[in-house]
């Protein structure tokens, strides 16, 4: 051995802080991904608001209704759609084996991923918020909905990137993620009351929708948004908050475990 | 001259294979085999690299090269054999020794939104003492296209940014897994040109090329691989025994052309002169050539 300067490696807290700076880049500077992921949701928004304005009963309108749907479908967007196809991405391109070759934590590349997700989920449901207050009067949830826009929020939000990350093994790459993902979110959309309301949605797909974190998360937004008396037109009659975590929760739990089984640093070898 | 490899021989210039490992060496390998299912990649491969040393593994397409850096590197398992990358088994190597290594895949980084400078500070800032990336760009002569994106440069520049990328950790072992497959001729030589300003920083190099050139102009030793095994290991200008192979005359006698390898072909000629009045009828004679050489020594055994 010559010279064994002891160099210290940097600490991985400063790695963390790189890679998230870096994954906001990889981000924002993609055309497809900016529109696909952020700008699609509000257009569905101004669409819906001004074309499905009618009251679903009790003096609520649909937009207000559609709210919770479209934040839930956001959020979806922004991670699970998002971590499927950008990791896929950079599992063909050779990304992720230069990576796993340098002296990067592995931690860092799943911090920078939380990052993303993170700000693009924040970004989206404050401008969705501010279109619908704007443009449709949606009014805004209130004290202690709050709280329970913050949970499911955060709880759907984790249980979608670990989904997503597991599902990227399952493409060759990116397109073929998106190829996949793609319908899939689309389908899951129209049965978990996302474009219509769910009390509409045949009994049998409401119980295909209820297997999938979705369907929680539009129920949970529900409760935040919409006054408590349309509880009553849920199939339990109820919000079933303590039902939207459990399901929640249980869906980390599966994507985290998928995610430790699937994960791959290269594409083959 | 028939070479009949036998799976317990040495190629000429080789490491014998019951050598134990060197933990001075920045690489040594001994009996490394890799298999893909039926087939096997590397069938006993024994190596040793000097710090310091620029070695080049010169074979064609399949021949197990990008099998055997990267099994070095970490990024495969290997199936059988004896491995020490800078004094430390590639399987079980952790951050601190992949500070110490830098890796330009033969594929490539991959596509990223970020700027050519962009990219080299969040490479740095995996490392205990990078490199300046600007000073990197400008040694990979990118500096004006430090604020490209990478899918906006030429495959050559590309090629670069990937050497930059490899560099920029200060590594004292660089793996370059066919670096210049690709390039236009200017290109090339611009690379190596770069190639040896490395050399000149004290870099270690394991670089892999299908371009015999390329190993007789940069590397201090070559090996030469075929079908997973080592077939020689020399300097450049001995490789393949060049010099003492022996020349072939040819000429034509009785209306019959004929040939005579021979390893002293002046008195051989000056023999034949003797057994013609004038002129030897379509005299010739032909020394291999290095790529004749070459050629003999990658191809199939007979
Ligand atoms: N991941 C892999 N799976 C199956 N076979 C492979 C794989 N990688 C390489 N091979 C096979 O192993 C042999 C050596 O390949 P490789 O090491 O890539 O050679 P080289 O880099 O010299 O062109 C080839 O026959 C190739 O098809
Ligand atoms: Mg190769």
């Amino acid at each position: 051995m010559t010279a064994t300067t002891e160099r210290s490696l940097p600490s991985v807290g400063s790695v963390w802080r790189t890679r998230g700076g870096v994954e906001l880049k990889e981000f924002f500077r993609q055309r497809e991904s900016v529109v696909f992921t952020l700008a699609f949701p509000v257009i569905l928004l101004v669409v819906f608001g001004a074309v499905l304005d009618y009251d679903i009963g009790g003096g609520v309108t649909f937009t207000q209704y559609f709210m919770a749907g479209i934040v839930a479908a956001g959020i979806l967007g922004a991670s699970l759609q998002n971590m499927a196809i950008s990791i896929a991405t950079e599992r063909s391109d050779g990304t992720l084996k230069h990576l796993s070759g340098t002296p990067m934590p592995k931690s860092a590349y799943f911090v920078g991923k939380v990052v993303q997700v993170l700000a693009v989920t924040v970004l989206i449901v404050v401008i969705l918020l501010a279109v619908g207050r704007l443009a449709y009067g949606v009014v805004l949830p209130s004290g202690s909905d709050w709280i329970t826009f913050v949970w499911v929020t955060a709880l759907g939000s984790s249980a979608c990137t670990l989904l997503g990350i597991a599902v990227s093994s399952l493409a060759k790459n990116g397109r073929s993620a998106s190829a996949m993902v793609t319908p899939i979110a689309l389908v899951l959309q129209f049965i978990s009351g996302v474009f219509f309301q769910f009390s509409q949605v045949p009994t049998w797909m409401q119980t295909i929708a209820a297997l999938f974190p979705l369907k929680w998360m539009a129920q949970g937004l529900r409760s935040v948004f919409l006054p408590d008396a349309l509880a009553a037109a849920e199939p339990a009659g109820s919000w079933e908050l303590g039902r939207v975590a459990l399901v929640l929760g249980i869906w980390c739990i599966v994507g985290l475990a998928l995610c430790v089984k699937t994960f791959r640093w290269q594409d083959r070898g | 001259m028939t070479r009949t490899p036998a799976a317990t021989a040495t190629a000429p210039g080789a490491v014998h294979p019951a050598t134990p490992l060197d933990p001075d060496a920045a690489i040594s390998v001994r009996g490394l085999v890799k298999r893909y299912g039926d087939s096997t990649a590397v069938a006993g491969l024994d190596l040793d690299i000097r710090r310091g040393e620029i070695f080049a593994l010169l074979g064609p397409n399949g021949a197990g090269k990008t099998t055997t850096v990267e099994v070095l590197e970490g990024y495969r398992q290997r199936d059988g054999g004896d491995v020490r990358v800078l004094g430390v088994d590639p399987a079980t190597g952790g951050r601190r020794w992949k500070a110490d290594i830098g890796i330009v895949l033969q594929s490539g980084g991959g596509d990223s939104q970020l700027t050519c400078l962009e990219l080299l500070r969040a490479q740095a800032s995996y490392y205990a003492d990078p490199r300046d990336p600007a000073e990197v760009l400008e040694l990979v002569g990118l500096t004006e296209k430090a604020g490209a994106r990478g899918r906006t440069l030429s495959g050559g520049q590309r090629r670069r940014l990937d050497v930059a990328l490899g560099i920029v950790g200060r590594p004292r072992l660089l793996f370059l897994d066919e670096p210049t497959t690709g390039f236009d001729p200017e290109a090339r030589r611009q690379f190596w040109s770069l190639i040896r300003s490395l050399r000149d920083l004290g870099t270690t190099m394991l670089l892999t090329t299908h371009y015999l050139d390329e190993a007789e102009e940069l590397a201090d030793r070559v090996g030469v691989i075929a079908r997973g095994r080592l077939v020689e290991v020399a300097v450049p200008a001995e490789l393949g025994g060049r010099g003492q192979a022996p020349a072939v005359v040819s000429w034509t006698e009785d209306g019959v052309r004929r040939t005579a390898e021979t390893v002293g072909p002046t008195a051989f000629v000056r023999e034949l002169a003797t057994r013609f009045p004038g002129e030897v009828p379509d005299l010739a004679v032909a020394r291999p050539t290095l790529e004749d050489v070459y050629l003999r020594m990658i191809g199939e055994p007979a």
